[in-house]
């Protein structure tokens, strides 16, 4: 891979000891663990891009679960509650990546519902129909696991070893979206309507998931450097097109891109003109449900704040009691 | 393919090492599908009681998911839902073989009259307080039930309690933690955790009422009157800890056995069964 970003690995007079150390780390591919030294900005980097992730997880919980209630079959409750739940889990394991790096949950939290912690735009689009579960399951979770896979190779351990156990998750997420909308395909002609619908709304959106073009991704070449990211946008982005348009067909559904067309000279999937206004218009926070989401996030938080309040009193409490159970029987001997 | 690249097909083969979607959740045990029973008419009507509880319940949980006071807490309550649907399925798959009808026609083309529930499992979520009273009161009742169920006559009754009470008891753990926390946090928990209780009190003598169906089915359905001193013995020492005196006021008239159901039920059904009713004869 070539990166026009050179980093400093080369070993110069003024590089500490532990810098070098460092770099000879990433340099051997080893993994890099919370006690070993690090840059700031690696540290800074790294914190920023895993709260984001936890922080995406669980305000991608909202647009699914405004179908757990509505289900049409209790096979597809079930299997729909467990993957929000899941996103719930890989949320908490990522801020306790996040914990190791020194990053605290509650100033994430914060940030989160302050809205200045940035979350993947995609969970900004709105779920109208039950057909939204399979394309957020086979495009967007399809994305996800394109973009995350490479990340179990991350070289911060934490990171790494946590997207091992998500991406097992993920796959299943997207098996699970991909069936729901073969059912629907191979149903009624208005369930055919509604999967192709809602295909046609998720795929740019999910191509968008990839981030801006590579000559517009400022944090990117840095973070190849590192081996924090080990692809570039949009070479992701071209490998999740050929793994889905062959799965399209499969599904017997369209993608929404007319030019979209095989290139026999290099054996890819071309795609069209990607409209990056709509990406930046959704980022700039006027997606059709920005505001929703963080005020149910905020809801959420502020509503069960007794809660959380009452189980710290609680245990405050207990410790008190076991100090003094202890010292009681201390003072009988 | 790519090293780094997944394929649906690959995905399917990690699907078993999947956490929490085991093969279990999505697809009903094979002795429940296979076994040679059929249910008798009766023996539906008991199914009916104790999945439709279940499928209420595991509803109003399916709520919580994303609302929850901690990340914790979507995922325990998630949890828990998620067992409920499994007993749920299971019940009503086993009662829908009285009648050639499957989970889904039960729990889908059903209207309110025909549903089993009981009065406590419709009650709103309420707070989370309310949501742990309800939490509490119908696990512990689940679990005296479902331990007697397990030497049931009926096989597949006996099978499905006996794999529902391990859960079951994780469930009765998880809300008496809660109950604990909330009666002994702070005052404002205090306060909260006690009116939750006095709101849901009306509804528990309806649990422990005997119907005419439980005559016909001594040594297959648990007489629920027969629970009640279990019952009281295992809350007893959970409202000393919580230093709680247990409400005594109102007693709901209830009637959820025969079809006569609390305002809630409509509405709890009205949103669970509206895409299925939009599409008759459609698969999912």
């Amino acid at each position: 891979m070539t990166s026009t970003f050179t980093p400093d690995t080369s070993a110069t007079a003024d590089i500490s000891v532990e810098e070098q150390q460092f770099n000879d780390l990433i340099e051997a591919d080893s993994r890099i663990e919370p006690r070993d030294w690090m840059p700031e900005g690696y540290r800074k980097s790294l914190v920023r891009q895993i709260s984001q992730h936890a922080h995406s997880e669980i305000i991608g919980m909202q647009p699914e679960s405004n179908w757990i209630t509505r289900a049409p079959s209790l096979k597809r409750k079930a299997i729909l509650l467990a993957k929000v739940q899941d996103e719930a889990g890989h949320g908490l394991y990522l801020y306790s990546a996040a914990q190791t790096l020194g990053a605290t949950r509650d100033d994430m939290t914060d940030a989160l519902i302050a809205g200045t912690a940035r979350y993947s735009s995609i969970f900004n689009y709105q779920t109208p129909s039950w057909a939204d579960m399979g394309s957020i399951g086979w495009l967007v979770d399809g994305a996800a696991i394109c973009n995350q896979v490479p990340l179990c190779r991350a070289s911060y351990g934490p990171y790494g070893r946590a997207m091992v156990r998500i991406c097992k998750e993920e796959s299943f997420h997207q098996r699970q979206g991909f069936e729901i909308l073969l059912e629907l395909m191979q149903g009624t002609a208005e369930q055919r309507q509604m999967a192709q619908e809602s295909v046609n709304r998720w795929y740019w959106p999910a191509l968008m998931m990839f981030g801006p073009p590579d000559d517009d991704s400022p944090n990117s070449a840095q973070s190849m450097a590192w081996k924090i990211k080990r692809h570039s946008n949009d070479e992701l982005r071209q490998r999740f097109v050929n793994m889905i348009v062959p799965q399209a067909a499969v599904l017997g559904v369209t993608l929404p891109d007319p030019d979209l067309h095989f290139n026999e000279e290099t054996q890819q999937w071309d795609l069209g003109t990607i409209d990056w206004t709509e990406f930046h218009e959704v980022l700039a926070g006027r997606g059709p449900n920005n505001a929703q989401r963080l005020q149910r996030r905020r809801d959420a938080h502020e509503d069960g704040a007794w809660v959380r309040e009452a189980a710290a009193a609680y245990a405050i409490k207990q410790t008190a009691r076991k100090q003094c159970a202890r010292t009681e029987e201390m003072a009988s001997k | 393919m790519s090293e780094d690249t997944v394929s649906i097909d690959s995905a399917r083969a990690d699907a078993d090492d999947h956490g929490h979607v085991a093969v279990a959740v999505t697809t009903l045990d094979a002795e429940l599908i296979e076994g040679p029973s059929l249910a008798t008419p009766d023996v539906a009507e008991y199914a009916l009681w104790l999945g439709d509880d279940a499928l209420v319940l595991a509803q109003q949980l399916g709520a919580w998911i994303s609302r929850a006071p901690e990340l914790e807490e979507d995922v325990a309550l998630g949890n828990v839902a998620l067992d409920l649907i499994g007993h749920a399925r299971s019940l009503l798959h086993y009662a829908g073989t009285a009648t050639n009808r499957t989970e889904d026609d039960l729990a889908y083309w059903r209207t309110e009259p025909d549903f089993r529930s009981l009065h406590i499992v419709e009650q709103p979520n309420g707070d989370f307080a309310h949501t742990i009273a309800r939490q509490f009161v119908v696990s512990h009742y689940v679990f005296e039930l479902y331990s007697r169920l397990r030497a049931s006559a009926d096989q597949t009754l006996a099978a499905i309690a006996a794999k529902a009470v391990k859960e079951v008891d994780y469930h009765r753990d998880h809300a008496t933690q809660w109950m604990l926390r909330l009666a002994q946090g702070t005052d404002e928990s205090r306060r909260r955790m006690i009116t939750a209780l006095s709101d849901l009190w009306p509804y528990v003598d309806e649990i422990f009422r005997d119907e005419p169906l439980i005559d016909r089915l001594e040594g297959i359905a648990v007489r629920p009157s027969s629970l009640r001193p279990a019952f009281d013995a295992a809350i007893a020492p959970v409202f000393a800890e919580a230093e709680v005196e247990l409400p005594n006021g109102f007693v709901a008239s209830g009637g959820g056995r025969i079809g006569k159901h609390s305002e809630h039920l409509a509405f709890l059904l009205a949103e669970m069964q509206v895409l299925t009713r939009a599409h008759p004869g459609a698969s999912w």
